[in-house]
């Protein structure tokens, strides 16, 4: 019997209307593993993790988090969906989700948005959410924030109060979907800087991104996803030094020359 | 014109501000109740109820009150059926008919204010919601309806004071109101500015408070949207 993984996916599928979006992806994450995600827009990346919790709901295939498989099934008129949206909560609950543009309650200061799913989905007690959320806003550097509204915050702050949030459910997994693709160029270093302290210190994380550095020197695997398949993955050394994939040095070659 | 007369007009209708008042109070909070319904109907994902609601806002937002108004005070009793059921203790009265037929059309025009705020909900708020394990109406009470009442406060107090306005037609079958007080007023003694502009006074008031009230809760509700006192 082999350790449970932190996250399996099994060939999963995507179609929307009449494009086929993810063609059979997998993917195995154990603990402490950093996955970064890449590939062209367009390339189904973003798909693929708001397929994993569910977000999107995939075609087929089977998303298994810490040995918990999410039961789907079929519907009337052949789609899938999920067999049993209780468990599907209780495994979201246990992944932290990251967005491109924040997506911080707007009606609530920092603090009670870190607050809010441990309180109110996970029933925790509300003395030591709020003890635990300040000590989370203090480690993503903005410690002074927690009575500020997200709109008084710059988008790298709104970003890391985004980031403690996520963290604030303990989750077993963090999903980053393009986490600095809406942020000022000065303004991501001081996520980046956050996410690599969170990958040193032993997080399991998986990253769709388009910064090549934090692929290269941050993750301990890289997926390359072109139209839909994974066009090539592995120990980023590897990829990034003699990648046999055409379609993968081109790739780099031009975010290198955009960057 | 009269400072006694305007006096004694004043208080007259100040003893019909009740009834106002009252239909006003009854039909808002009955209208709000309806509006709901029509609303959760609408986005509730079922598309014959969707239909429904849609007629609904059709017909009471399309026909004048006036003859909504009628048609349930002087109309509905000549069904012999509605005459013989249990409603009729209630619809055989005017007060009741009032608050009804202004309840079933300020519902039509407030569930679109209502529809409109929840549509302009950031669907990413949402999504991070469910992200976080929310859904059903935890998600709607925590999340959805605190951002959407921000965003249907400005519109439906407009709908609010609108409806105190609306209340004078219900001087049109037989209830003692502010406005049919001022048109007794006129027709006993044939003078026709002081009666109107005094109760058109006590409207505008009963306006102006009703609008500082929601400016206040909006206020209350919108720390997050004025800057930062450092």
């Amino acid at each position: 019997m082999t350790e449970p993984c932190a996250i399996a996916v099994v060939d999963m599928r995507k179609r929307f209307g009449g494009l086929e979006v993810l063609k059979g992806v997998s993917l195995t994450a154990r603990d402490g593993d950093v996955i970064s995600i890449l590939g062209a827009s367009g390339s189904g990346k973003s798909t693929f993790l708001r397929c994993i919790n569910l977000l999107e709901t995939p075609d087929a295939g089977t998303v298994t988090v810490a040995g918990e498989t999410i039961a789907m099934r079929k519907r009337r008129d052949g789609k899938a969906e999920p067999g049993d949206w209780r468990q599907v909560d209780r495994i979201r609950s246990q992944l932290g989700m990251v967005f491109q543009s924040f997506n911080l309650w707007s009606h609530m200061t920092v603090l009670e948005n870190l607050i809010e799913a441990p309180v109110h989905v996970q029933k925790r007690p509300r003395a030591q959410c709020i003890e635990e959320a300040h000590a989370l806003l203090k480690k993503v550097g903005i410690g002074d924030k927690a009575d500020y509204y997200p709109s008084h915050l710059s988008g790298g702050q709104q970003q890391r109060a985004a980031i403690a949030r996520a963290l604030a459910m303990r989750p077993k997994v963090m999903l980053f979907d393009e986490p600095t693709s809406a942020l000022d160029p000065e303004l991501v270093g001081e996520v980046l800087r956050v996410m690599r302290a969170l990958a040193e210190e032993g997080r399991t994380m998986l990253v769709v991104t388009h910064e090549m550095s934090f692929a290269r020197d941050v993750s301990s695997h890289v997926m390359f996803l072109h139209q839909g398949v994974v066009e090539a993955e592995g120990p980023p050394a590897e990829l990034f030094g003699a990648c046999k994939s055409e379609r993968f040095r081109q790739f780099i070659s031009g975010q290198a020359r955009q960057g | 014109m009269d400072p006694g007369f305007v006096v004694a007009t004043f208080w007259r209708l100040m003893a019909a501000l009740p009834l106002t008042l009252e239909v006003w109070a009854l039909s808002v909070l009955i209208g709000g109740v309806i509006a709901m319904g029509l609303t959760w109907m609408r986005v509730g994902g079922s598309k014959p109820l969707a239909a429904l609601s849609r007629g609904y806002v059709f017909v009471f937002r399309g026909s004048p009150l006036l003859i909504q108004l009628f048609v349930i005070y002087y109309g509905l009793s000549s069904f012999a059926f509605i005459r013989q059921s249990f409603v009729w203790p209630l619809l055989r009265d005017a007060f009741p008919c009032a608050v009804l037929s202004l309840a079933l059309c300020t519902a039509a025009y407030t569930s679109e204010i209502f529809r409109g705020a929840l549509a302009a909900v950031p669907n990413g708020q949402v999504e991070a919601a469910r992200a976080c394990g929310m859904s059903g109406f935890r998600l709607f009470r925590r999340v959805i309806f605190p951002i959407a009442l921000r965003q249907a406060l400005p519109a439906y107090s407009t709908e609010v004071i609108s409806m105190t306005k609306a209340t004078a037609l219900v001087s049109l079958v037989t209830l003692w109101d502010m406005m049919s007080v001022a048109l007794k007023i006129r027709n006993d003694t044939l003078v026709t500015y002081t009666p109107l502009l005094v109760a058109g006074a006590i409207y505008f008031v009963l306006n102006f408070l009703i609008a500082r009230a929601f400016m206040a809760i909006e206020y209350r509700l919108s720390t997050h949207l004025r800057p930062r006192l450092a």
